[in-house]
């Protein structure tokens, strides 16, 4: 009997250690259909932002090749006149090319000292109690809609402001007020973007610099700007970007006379307000006039990306890697 | 080895004196009633277990502490027999004076020379060669020969016993009279340990240190004086101040403590 039970211990200890062969196996027991269908979304969302923007580029593309078959390129980049609604039509891209610089310009004007001061102050200058109640406060002021900006601008920068408060002559259309209404549009996008930046120091490089007797402002801006550049050079970026493509702001308070602009105190038009105004449903498609908004696209979108490359380089030359 | 210790000298000539160092985060204290003094060109090492707040002790004597919200010191630090929390003293003329290297080795992301000409430049001190500034300071901390051909490199292409002499050589480039190091030996290796206490030895000519340090053998080799610090529980609740429990010539503290618990850290019984 003890040498049944003694017999008996051991297979049971075998079975233990030695598995039946399907459970040595090492074939996956379940099927994992979960995991597949989250894999199979994940590529999809890749890839409709991937193809969403070769459509874009596709459908900007083709209606543009049409228009040049009909305007000279050179004529369209070098003409001073802008009237594709007339009766006597000149395609001259210029006039708008000066509006969008004209307001983008002087947003920026705007948007960097203020936006990189308020970036400043709540990376470097504001408690934690200040800086807590004033980030989401800001982040809000980005998500009010433009349309809104562009009232405010027509209504109240124009006539109040400008005019009353300061007693600059503008017209009641003005590229001024429109990019001094699109740079406090973008100042949130710029404080937000580089305050994270400048955060994202490492405290030890702030501490290195105050520990050799430098003071706060010298700590950041030989310190904390050069080691963030990269991250407050993508939110300039940014900004420009949105400068360039901002439309309704543009459209309600700049004003649809599309002219060379030389005095920002007058109205003009830009490229993104022409495409707003002549998009209206009445072009047929494939004719000139609806090709002319594609044109004016393409040059857009092809502006913005020499933007972008253009920084990139400048940025890549002087940031300080930590 | 005991070359260039101090003998005998039962108090030291000081040029920072710690009377009743109290520091706290908050309502946290920290570390409570610190008195000692810091002599002239000797080595002070800062000793004790993690928590017992010898890092915070060595901040409060530049005012890096101020640097985080919510810090308050009482007491007073005296350097020269003016209190570094004094109403009217500005924390970066404290610093200029009284400079700092830290644990893990922080050189900017700049090149070298620009590292070591950063103090002067952002002090507005005046150098009639910043080259000879550079090459000076590099010089004192050992590692002219090491990077003189790659001045304009990266410091963050040197290994990291080198950023910390870097570091070092930053510090001395604005001419502190004390340097204050914060384990500055942690992150490095035996061989770069070797170095930088060598180093220690040759700046304390020119210079007052103060050290914290882990390594009870550091401590010993390089410091004349030695403070040994541990944190015990506040009545009532679970927070930890630390204090000052020993503070002397570095020969006595290793061989004859006069508290029972210095001797038990330093043979290994706890901490």
């Amino acid at each position: 009997m003890s040498h049944r039970s003694a017999g008996a211990g051991p297979s049971t200890v075998s079975r233990g250690l030695r598995p039946s062969p399907d459970r040595l196996s090492l074939r996956s027991t379940s099927p994992r259909r979960g995991e597949k269908a989250a894999f199979g979304f994940l590529v999809l969302a890749a890839a409709v932002s991937v193809l969403t923007t070769v459509g874009i580029v596709v459908s900007l593309a083709l209606p543009a090749v049409q228009f040049f078959r009909e305007v000279n390129v050179l004529d369209f980049l070098t003409g001073t006149s802008w009237t594709p609604r007339f009766t006597e039509k000149s395609y001259g891209v210029l006039p708008l090319i000066t509006g969008t610089l004209w307001t983008t310009g002087i947003a920026l004007a705007v948007c960097v000292p203020l936006g990189l001061g308020a970036a400043i102050y709540l990376s470097e200058y504001a408690s934690t109690g200040v800086r807590k109640t004033l980030k989401p406060i800001l982040e809000l002021l980005a998500g009010v809609p433009s349309v809104v900006y562009g009232l405010f601008a027509v209504t109240f920068v124009g006539p109040v402001v400008l005019k009353e408060w300061f007693g600059i002559q503008v017209q009641t259309f003005s590229v001024l007020a429109a990019g001094l209404v699109l740079g406090v549009m973008i100042i949130p996008t710029v404080a937000s973007l580089a305050e994270d930046a400048m955060s994202a120091v490492p405290r030890s490089l702030r501490e290195a610099s105050y520990g050799l007797g430098a003071n706060r402002m010298r700590t950041v801006l030989r310190v904390v700007f050069p080691a963030a550049v990269s991250g407050i050079a993508a939110s300039l970026v940014l900004a420009l970007s949105r400068a360039v493509g901002e439309t309704m702001i543009v459209a309600m308070a700049a004003g649809s006379q599309a002219k060379m602009v030389s005095d920002p105190l007058e109205g003009g038009q830009t490229m993104t307000g022409f495409i707003a105004s002549a998009a209206l449903g009445d072009s047929v498609q494939g004719s000139l006039q609806y090709n002319t908004l594609f044109a004016v696209g393409i040059t857009l979108f092809v502006l913005t990306l020499v933007i972008n490359l253009i920084s990139i380089r400048l940025v890549n030359r002087f940031r300080e890697i930590y | 080895m005991d070359t260039g210790r101090i003998q005998a000298s039962e108090s030291p000539r000081a040029v920072l004196g710690c009377t009743d160092v109290s520091v706290y985060y908050g309502d946290f204290r920290a570390v409570n009633e610190v008195t000692m003094d810091i002599g002239v060109h000797e080595v002070t090492a800062l000793i004790g277990p993690s928590g017992c707040g010898k890092s915070t002790v060595l901040r409060s004597l530049n005012r890096m502490n101020d640097l985080i919200p919510g810090s308050r010191v009482t007491g007073t630090v005296a350097y020269h027999g003016q209190d570094i929390y004094g109403k009217d003293v500005d924390p970066i003329e404290v610093r200029r004076r009284i400079g700092m290297v830290f644990q893990k080795p922080n050189p900017f992301p700049k090149s070298i020379y620009d590292n070591v000409a950063y103090g002067p430049k952002v002090t507005g001190m005046k150098v009639s060669s910043m080259d000879d500034v550079v090459e000076e300071s590099l010089r004192g901390a050992a590692l002219w020969d090491e990077v003189k051909d790659k001045l304009k490199q990266s410091a963050y292409g040197l290994s990291g016993g080198q950023q910390q002499r870097l570091c070092i050589a930053r510090t001395i480039a604005v001419k502190p009279e004390v340097i204050l190091m914060d384990e500055p030996c942690s992150a490095l290796d035996p061989i770069a340990t070797a170095r930088i206490e060598d180093l220690m030895m040759e700046l304390k000519k020119d210079y007052t240190i103060v050290i914290v340090t882990h390594n009870m053998q550091q401590a010993a080799r390089v410091a004349d004086r030695t403070a040994f610090f541990t944190a015990e529980a506040a009545e009532g609740h679970g927070d930890r101040t630390g204090h000052l429990v020993e503070f002397d010539l570095t020969t006595k503290i290793f061989s004859n403590p006069s508290d029972n618990r210095t001797e038990d850290y330093i043979s290994g019984r706890f901490g």
